[in-house]
């Protein structure tokens, strides 16, 4: 795990928060906004470590709220809860199998926002809710888990394009090398 | 298995969550003021973003058009003078007419343009952000509103930004009147989490007598909206609790989906 990598990480989940406060074509075409924290998040519990976890789920959870009507810090638990869950039976998940990417990005964007509404209704708070909501949250689950494999694809593009390449190793060795003499 | 850094870090976000959670509203507010403001170079970028193929546009059209353009709107000036000497001798003619029977002399609403720059990410609020603030006059609970009628009201000021609950949201309530003989008066809540065109009149009396089309405007009670702005029109009603009072569907006047300038209202005048 490299430093480049958790900054491109926490700057995709700064650029994925403005982009579903500036673009609500999904919410016109769909009737809800697609969250893409969640599958991120899974992105970074499967690859990075638990300081770009807990990072990732405490300003995303901060960015996320300072932009919508929420309670500043109410999204910041459950994206950790589920970062810290995959984190730690991250061996024994098939990272890189798109179906495994996919089946995970969806119980993340299911359980999110799930999660955030209880905890909202815990704090006496009244979000909109009503039969809507449960097509909004198909809509958050389905897109959730189309986007993670394709969050995964991007990383390790982003990777290969910017990290160092892993050296590789010839055939050649030069203490085994026949040096031919005058004769 | 759990390690040390595990729980190091487990305890480090709940304690920050906890932390967040546990300051005051003022606080808070601040915060998140704070926290938003990182965005406004994105968005700054994107508005530019906008504008290029309008100024694209602005530079290829031609200067005939451009000029027909200005004749119409200088036709519709000359137009909307007429009207607005008519209206000043109505309402000349209006004060009078309250003065002599003692009611509280109306002023005109002093209104400022706004462009919304964002739309709350979360599906379970209503809100927008609006690109006037503190700074701008704007303070909390100013109505807003289009040509076509009540969007909602200010619900956070920051220097240069605003946030707008929209009209549908559980926490902007209105109270609304129907334009039937009665003169029905009933509150303006939030309906589905879909559909951000209908809202919920409910609170009406038992017996009101409701036909879809007819038009609901603010009551002025409250101490937010003045009174008469457009809302809506009655969709369908329906009695609840056996008879108790009667609810009905109001389709919003404004198009709430695709705002990108309000009104604000920077000093509405309401009876409290």
């Amino acid at each position: 795990m490299n430093p480049l990598q958790s900054i491109l990480i926490l700057a995709a989940a700064f650029l994925a928060v403005f982009g579903e406060a500036a673009f609500p074509l999904l919410r016109h075409w769909l009737g809800a906004q697609v969250d893409l924290l969640p599958g991120l998040m899974v992105y970074t519990a499967l690859n990075a470590d638990i300081v770009t976890v807990s990072l990732l789920a405490t300003l995303g959870g901060l960015w996320f709220d300072a932009l919508s009507a929420n309670p500043l810090g109410v999204s910041i638990l459950p994206l950790f809860a589920i970062g810290f869950v995959i984190y730690l039976q991250r061996e024994l998940i098939l990272r890189e199998l798109p179906f495994a990417q996919f089946i995970l990005g969806a119980a993340a964007s299911a359980a999110a926002p799930a999660m955030c509404v209880l905890l909202l209704l815990t704090g006496g708070q009244q979000p909109l809710l009503g039969w809507g909501s449960l097509w909004q949250w198909l809509v958050m689950t389905a897109g959730g888990a189309v986007a993670t494999p394709i969050l995964f694809e991007f990383f390790h593009w982003c990777q290969h394009a910017l990290g160092y390449q892993p050296r590789t190793e010839t055939s050649f060795r030069p203490d085994r090398e026949i040096r031919r003499g005058k004769l | 298995m759990l390690k040390k850094k595990h729980y190091l870090a487990l305890g480090v976000v709940v304690l920050a969550a906890l932390l967040i959670f546990s300051l005051p509203q003022r606080a808070t507010g601040r915060l998140k003021l704070a926290v938003s403001s990182l965005f406004l170079p994105l968005f700054g970028l994107l508005n530019t973003a906008q504008q290029l193929p309008v100024a694209a546009a602005d530079i290829v059209m031609p200067r005939s058009a451009l000029l027909r353009e200005v004749g119409e709107l200088q036709r519709d000036q000359q137009q909307f003078r007429i009207q607005m000497m008519q209206a000043a001798a109505t309402a000349q003619e209006n004060d009078q007419l309250r003065a002599l029977i003692g009611w509280q002399r109306q002023t005109q609403w002093k209104l400022k343009l706004a462009n919304v720059v964002m739309r709350d990410p979360a599906n379970w609020w209503r809100t927008v952000q609006i690109d006037l603030g503190s700074r701008d006059g704007v303070r909390e609970n100013l109505p807003v509103l289009t040509a076509d009628g009540l969007v909602g009201r200010v619900s956070s000021v920051g220097l240069t930004r605003s946030q707008v609950i929209l009209i549908g949201d559980p926490y902007c309530r209105v109270s609304a009147l129907v334009e039937n003989p009665a003169h029905d008066v009933g509150i303006i809540t939030a309906s589905g989490p879909l559909d951000s065109s209908l809202v919920e009149l409910t609170y009406l009396s038992g017996n009101a007598v409701l036909k879809p089309g007819q038009n609901v405007v603010t009551s002025g009670e409250g101490g937010i909206y003045p009174r008469g702005i457009p809302i809506g029109q009655i969709v369908d009603s329906q009695t609840v609790e056996f008879g108790l009072y009667t609810e009905a569907r109001v389709k919003l006047a404004a198009n709430l989906g695709a705002l990108e300038q309000v009104w604000v209202i920077l000093n509405p005048q309401v009876n409290p």
